[in-house]
């Protein structure tokens, strides 16, 4: 039962925090504010995945030749520069990181 | 273009990002039951709440025992970015009725509004554009829920699923996302301030350090377009 409390908890705060603007449809941004939120996907995304590269368990700096997740990260920015595909990107990635992965044995295999 | 031909191209575009979500929807399903949520539950949340970061999160802490307030309040701080996406997206989707603003909104994750804004941003005057968010949107969800069932019925099967380094599928996924848009010198600069600082405030708790890095990168992007503008310095990159 508390489980479902919880799930619905998070249901409502989920919801509150994406339809937070669009329940103001006569709401109209300053240009500032509009100026500043072309940066949003930039700053949120590369503030996610930096992290995640450096210390992939999130606590530790992993900044070491058997760190896959640097390694496999750097590639898949390189994929992304030279062929702007995204599903190149995340496939060569993916491929790339547990290659690396393999030849490091760090699957559980 | 018609409805159905934004409908189905906006499922189209979002192709690639299901890729990137499978493995988190399949390992979200395996581990939930370990933290305490019977199967119902499992898919009720991927169902109902549909946040992957958050839901991993939530069941993390319900496994080691974390209090309601506690789950929700970490629920309410990873999912701040939204309220941004949906402070980008508002002037896009203002002229709809209440009944497409609000399955919209539900249906507005990271993947979804990365796509759908570049739809935004194309100039055509398009008046269907809502039915590409829509299609973005069904397409994730879709995917989501499917993965998690899939890791629900089969995660047990693949002995430390967990341990695959799957997560590294996110790191692919965003990266995808974020260089083609690093087209000029401010959102160079914004991306470059958003990673040192994330850095440096890294263990901050509630992916605080998270909003902090958004909030410096977003105020050195607009601070440096709006000083090449005042003094024309297009040069400088």
């Amino acid at each position: 039962m508390e489980n479902w409390i919880l799930i619905f908890g998070m249901l409502a705060i989920t919801f509150a925090t994406r339809y937070s603007l669009f329940a103001f449809p006569t709401l109209r941004f300053p240009q500032a504010v509009r100026q500043a939120l072309h940066y949003v996907p930039t700053a949120v995304l590369t503030a996610i995945v930096v992290p995640a590269m450096l210390l992939p368990d999130g606590l530790n700096w992993a900044l070491s030749w058997d760190n896959a997740y640097l390694l496999a990260g750097l590639a898949t920015i390189a994929i992304a520069v030279a062929t702007r595909h995204l599903l190149a990107t995340i496939g060569g990635g993916l491929v790339i990181f547990f290659l690396l992965r393999w030849a490091m044995g760090q699957l559980p295999i | 273009m018609s409805r159905q031909h934004e409908f189905l191209q906006g499922l189209r575009d979002m192709l690639p990002m299901l890729l990137g979500a499978m493995p988190f929807g399949i390992i979200y399903g395996s581990l939930a039951g370990a933290a305490g949520l019977d199967a119902w539950q499992t898919v009720g949340m991927s169902v109902l709440v549909f946040a992957g970061s958050a839901q991993f999160i939530a069941i993390s802490l319900l496994g080691g025992g974390a209090t309601l307030a506690v789950l929700w309040l970490t629920t309410l701080v990873v999912n701040l970015r939204h309220a941004l996406y949906s402070a980008t997206l508002q002037p896009f989707v203002r002229h709809l009725p209440k009944r497409w603003r609000v399955p919209l909104a539900f249906w507005l994750t990271d993947e979804a509004f990365a796509v759908v804004q570049q739809r935004y941003a194309q100039s055509d005057d398009s008046p269907n554009k809502h039915w590409y968010f829509l299609g973005a949107g069904l397409a994730m969800y879709g995917n989501w829920v499917s993965c998690t069932l899939i890791g629900l019925v089969f995660g047990q099967a693949v002995p430390n699923l967990a341990a695959w380094g799957l997560d590294f599928a996110m790191i692919a996924t965003f990266v995808g996302i974020v260089v083609p848009m690093l087209r000029n010198c401010p959102q160079i600069a914004a991306a470059l301030v958003a990673a040192v600082t994330a850095l440096i405030f890294h263990d901050l708790p509630y992916k605080l350090g998270l909003m902090a890095a958004a909030f410096a990168g977003i105020v050195v992007g607009v601070a440096l377009e709006r000083y090449q503008r005042s003094s024309l310095q297009q040069e400088l990159c």
